[in-house]
């Protein structure tokens, strides 16, 4: 499993990946997608939601269970990924690429946000 | 005379399946003197109460029968014109004779190992594209409970979807079935749904805001429809959801509701050759729009592939069910009505639409005759309606006893109404005495083709897939019922030891009266003096589960555990409320419990709070004061599982019910393992206040394959002015009830015979000793396997109560090897898995009953064993982690007999790996099937014929 060094981080299991300092995108980690099993179903926001550090912003199906996605830091929806949505199959293949979630605009990373070492070190608490 | 041979006097024996010697040798093998002394060293001791129970002396199968079949024959039969969602109906004897009397139907569990259970699978395909043409939407659900919480699922489902600019409210048709509207109400409330009644003639009521959803019944109470004509453009133009409770045989000849703008449709398939009962067991049906998927309660079958690529069913999209969602879930649904739902899907297979559409307009003719006939006599305007003629009566109740004396009931809605429903099996002979009994006169004219005014005449075809053109004669629905059967894994053929789940004898004493007359032929609505041998069964009946758990009344009206669940919640909510104490709405749930719990919790308006569970499984005590403390201002409930759902009994339960009791809180049990309390311990002497019984597990109810079921609930004192009330058949109870939570008084009265017979053959002492019996063959499973399998959760002693665990991480670890596919590899031996990563993710739960032999509980040790030591060759390299047998399980006939065998391992390894599989094979009909491939592009009806 990798979790790529540029990106940031939560104990939730989402990545962000800051493109500069208003927009980020945003996925979940490669150990997420191994807890889940095969996703199923993806429910994204509409373009244009708000949410907070913390809200959910959307859920993960697998044929397992169902988890809530939630927002790494304060921001509002620029765009979500409707192709990955229909190729769930891809997902696990690609989580950092083309496996992105949703994009936004923020003001501040107001989130607890943890970095890819830090993450890793996370993770091994969970087993 | 002593030469005369006793005459045979045990049920018991036949009940149990280990003999006395045999349990002695389990009892032995694990270092014990009785069996007794091993079940007592289980149980805390301060809980033991081993009281005779004041049953009666057990009778024989054949005395028992006849007992009840001469108090049943109290109940009078005269022919119901009652109505009212219950109707007259033919259960065609191929399918009574094939599934309703068949154990090969009756025995299954829910189909979740769908290898073994494509038969129903498909007749619940069936049942879904069944109601998705009648009712013209895109998705249907597997079978709801009945027609009123059908009804009560679908606002809910709307209230979910509620737009911001519409309001709480619903308006309510008040043509609306009494007992739909009676269960609504009692759903509606604690979710601060408000129901606002109006009468669809007048128009739909002005208010500030649209209500979220319009609520009607088609053709309503009194049998019309022809109003809706200008209403629901209006009520589509307002943007509100349409919910329409439609007739089912209505569907086949008018326009249906998916035509005229309705948005979820619900009803019963009662109908469709499903007998009276009293009341019940009925499935219920659910059918929305594609956009309700997500939110859609129930069971939903879907289309998938195998490993070989051949089509396959199994059930979707479980994550939106309260298993995995819990407090989130948008209902409790867990047992539906599959039995039942089977058998109506097989009445639209048998007579398909002409012959449904036959029925139909029969019913349709003799009703217009009728009312031409009324009319010519004053006794009716002009007017439409499909079945049910309602027709004004200054002397309601001297009419009922007119008719009851020509041989007929009739439904009197209110004081000033009579209501006539004319079904399936009315006759000419029917119609002419009720012109009789009504004008003096008999009708002149023959009835004619019926008339439907032209916008409500069905002109859309339905039921056009080739299973519903098939199997029109007898032989050929006969074969298609067998080929079916075939292909599912019943009690007919091995155990299936299902942790939780107590899949124990359903005897066929128990299972005969189910066919009398005098059972299922009964309206529920018919006066109490009418039902005279009901009656006295069910109080019989209710006295005994008092005696049994140690409570003090007993309610029969929930349907299910979970509706139990409901029920005893919000019993202790009224009890709150009525105290002055509204606050008190904060619900303990610790973390293993069932996910039912966590959902009718949040349903009785209730806010859970999670406790934390030990390592051994067990409630954590210090968590439990300290959020109890926490809350105790707004502490409503503690909800536990009795046995723990890890089956072992906790030590610490008396002092969890003191907790919470002096916190001011109540106790609810779930009773879901009260197999391991019966004739040990009384739940209503150690602290419950309300447990809930499912007579489908402990009282031999079968399961059906996924229902019917049956969750009644006892209660201490406090609480029985409290319990289920019904709108139409006042039991008793008053105002301070609860409400209702089924259409019918009595939940589903006609297979309450089977936990009676149970009883009374069994006797005060068998039931202690089908406890211990239990007890004691599920901890020699835990003896035998324990040095392959690691046995987790035990009580004290190292014992374990009905049921054990084994941890499966080791082996995953060790070869890949997941409880997946050991489930899997269980069918090839002829197996049923055990409940698969419940309560505990990576285990399985194994739970033998008492009714397994000791032969039988062997052999499952035996294949467990052997596939420990497949496991093995995974592990040690012999064979590749992703090719072996356990991987490629099941394997089907056609895999094993295939020309080219790549195999590394033979093909007698595969289907036969122990000498006595050959005696009993059962040969899954499909491979292992792809689950997320079928969730991800989901099929729901049946697939065109070029994929058969």
């Amino acid at each position: 499993m990798s979790y790529p060094e540029s990106f940031s981080y939560t104990k939730d299991h989402e990545w962000v990946n800051f493109e500069d300092s208003s927009e980020a995108i945003i996925g979940i980690t490669d150990y997420a997608l191994e807890q889940l099993g095969d996703v199923v179903f993806l429910e994204l926001p509409e373009v244009g939601s708000e949410f907070a550090a913390g809200d959910s912003f959307g859920t993960v199906e697998s044929t397992k269970t169902v988890s809530d996605l939630y927002m790494p830091i304060t921001g509002k929806v620029t765009a979500i990924n409707s192709k990955i949505a229909d190729n769930l199959e891809k997902l696990a293949d690609d989580p950092y690429d083309a496996g992105w979630l949703i994009k936004i605009s923020f003001n501040e990373k107001d989130g607890e946000l943890l970095s890819s070492n830090e993450y890793e070190e996370f993770i091994k608490t969970q087993e | 005379m002593s030469s005369i041979p006793p005459e045979e006097s045990s049920f018991a024996h036949r009940h149990i399946g280990a003999s006395d010697d045999d349990l002695m040798k389990m009892t032995k093998a694990l270092g014990f003197d009785s069996p007794e002394e091993l079940a007592l060293k289980a149980v805390p001791q301060n809980i033991i109460d081993l009281a005779p129970m004041d049953l009666p002396n057990p009778a024989t199968e054949a005395q028992a029968l006849n007992e009840l079949k001469t108090m049943m024959a109290q109940n009078d039969l005269a022919k119901s014109l009652m109505g009212m969602g219950y109707y007259g109906t033919h259960t065609p004897s191929v399918i009574a004779r094939n599934i309703l009397e068949n154990p090969s139907w009756y025995t299954q569990y829910t189909p979740y190992q769908a290898e073994i259970a494509q038969g129903r699978l498909e007749a619940l395909l069936n049942f879904q594209t069944m109601i998705t043409e009648l009712t013209a939407l895109d998705i249907a659900n597997a079978s709801l409970l009945d027609e009123a919480t059908a009804v009560s699922e679908a606002v809910t489902m709307a209230f979910h979807m509620k737009q911001k600019d519409q309001s709480n409210q619903v308006f309510v048709d008040d043509k609306l079935f009494p007992q739909s509207l009676a269960v609504l109400q009692t759903r509606a409330e604690p979710l601060g749904i408000e129901l606002v009644l109006f009468s669809p003639k007048k128009g739909l009521p002005a208010g500030e805001k649209p209500p979220f959803a319009v609520l009607l019944q088609f053709p309503d109470l009194h049998g019309e429809y022809t109003h809706l004509d200008s209403l629901t453009p209006l009520i589509k133009t307002q943007g509100s959801q349409l919910i329409v409770a439609a007739d089912i045989t209505a569907l086949t000849l008018l326009t249906p509701p998916g035509e005229w703008g309705a948005d979820i449709v619900v009803g019963s398939t009662q109908r469709f050759g499903i007998p009276m009962g009293y009341g019940g067991p009925h499935a219920g049906y659910l059918a929305a729009k594609d956009s309700y998927l997500r939110k859609m309660p129930g069971r939903i079958v879907g289309v998938s592939k195998d490993q070989h690529g051949k089509k396959a069913y199994r059930l979707a999209l479980a994550t939106r069910e309260q298993h995995i969602r819990r407090d989130k879930a948008t209902s409790n649904i867990c047992t539906a009505q599959v039995l039942l739902a089977i058998m109506a899907s097989m009445y639209a297979v048998y007579h398909g639409p002409e012959g449904l559409k036959t029925i139909a307009k029969r019913i349709q003719s003799l009703t217009d005759a009728l009312r031409e006939h009324l009319k010519a006599h004053g006794r009716l305007e002009s007017g439409v309606s499909f079945g049910t003629l309602a027709i004004a009566s200054e002397a309601s109740e001297a009419e009922r006893t007119r008719f009851y004396q020509a041989g007929y009931h009739i439904g009197t809605p209110d004081p000033k109404t009579i209501l006539l429903s004319l079904d399936e099996t009315t006759t000419w002979d029917d119609v002419q005495a009720i012109a009789q009994v009504l004008t003096g006169k008999t009708l002149k004219a023959a009835p004619r083709e019926p008339q439907i005014p032209p916008p409500w005449e069905r002109k859309s075809a339905f039921l056009t897939h080739p299973v519903f053109h098939r199997y029109h004669s007898e032989t050929q629905m006969m074969r298609y019922i067998k080929m079916l059967e075939r292909r599912d894994l019943s009690l007919t053929h091995s155990m299936i030891p299902l942790g939780s789940c107590t899949m124990k004898l359903n005897a066929a004493s128990e299972l005969m009266p189910l066919s009398w007359p005098s059972v299922n032929q009964l309206h529920p609505f018919v006066p109490p003096e009418h039902a005279q041998g009901y009656a006295q069964m069910l109080r019989q009946l209710e006295q005994w589960l008092c005696t049994i758990t140690g409570f003090e009344g007993v309610s029969l009206q929930p349907n299910s555990g979970a509706q139990g669940e409901y029920a005893g919640l919000l019993a202790i909510r009224r009890y709150f409320l009525d105290r002055g104490q509204p606050e008190r709405t904060v619900c303990l749930i610790p973390t293993s419990a069932h996910g039912t719990n966590p959902a009718s919790a949040v349903m009785a308006g209730m806010r859970v709070v999670p406790i934390r569970c030990d390592d051994k499984g067990n409630i954590d005590l210090e968590d439990l004061k300290t959020k109890a403390q926490k809350h105790q201002h707004e502490l409503s409930t503690m909800m536990i599982t009795y046995p723990s759902t890890h089956g072992v009994f906790e030590e610490g339960i008396v002092e969890i019910c003191q907790i919470v009791h002096e916190f001011g809180g109540q106790v609810y049990m779930d009773g879901a393992n009260l197999q391991a309390q019966i004739g040990l311990c009384y739940a209503g002497k150690f602290g419950p206040d309300v447990c809930h019984m499912n007579l489908h597990k402990t009282f031999c109810i079968p399961h059906g394959g996924g229902g019917p079921g049956m969750g009644p609930i006892a209660v201490k004192s406090h609480l029985i002015k409290h319990l289920p009330e019904h709108p139409v058949v006042p039991m008793g109870i008053g105002a301070q009830s609860l409400g209702s939570v089924s259409a019918a008084p009595y939940g589903s009265p006609s297979i309450l015979p089977i936990s009676w017979m149970y009883i009374r053959m069994m006797g005060a002492s068998a039931l202690k000793k089908a406890t211990v019996s239990a007890i004691v063959a599920a901890n020699y499973i835990a003896h035998r396997l324990t040095p392959a399998y690691n046995v987790v959760y035990r009580g004290q002693s190292n014992l374990v109560a009905h049921e054990c665990i084994i941890d499966l991480k080791p082996i995953k670890k060790a070869s890949g090897i997941d409880e997946a596919d050991i489930a899997k590899r269980l069918m090839d031996y002829g197996f049923h898995a055990p409940t698969v990563s419940w309560p505990v993710s990576h285990s399985m739960m194994i739970e033998p009953t008492e009714s397994e032999s000791l032969e039988e509980i062997e052999r499952f040790c035996e294949a467990m064993l052997a596939i420990a030591q497949e496991v093995e060759k995974v592990s040690s390299g012999v064979w590749p982690r992703e090719q072996n047998p356990i991987k490629n399980a099941p394997h089907t006939q056609q895999m094993v007999t295939q020309e080219s065998w790549d195999y590394p391992y033979s093909r007698q390894e595969a289907a036969f790996p122990l000498p006595w599989v050959e005696e009993n094979k059962f040969w899954p009909f499909v491979g292992r099937i792809d689950q997320a491939g079928g969730d991800r592009h989901l099929i729901c009806t049946c697939p065109p014929m070029d994929s058969y």
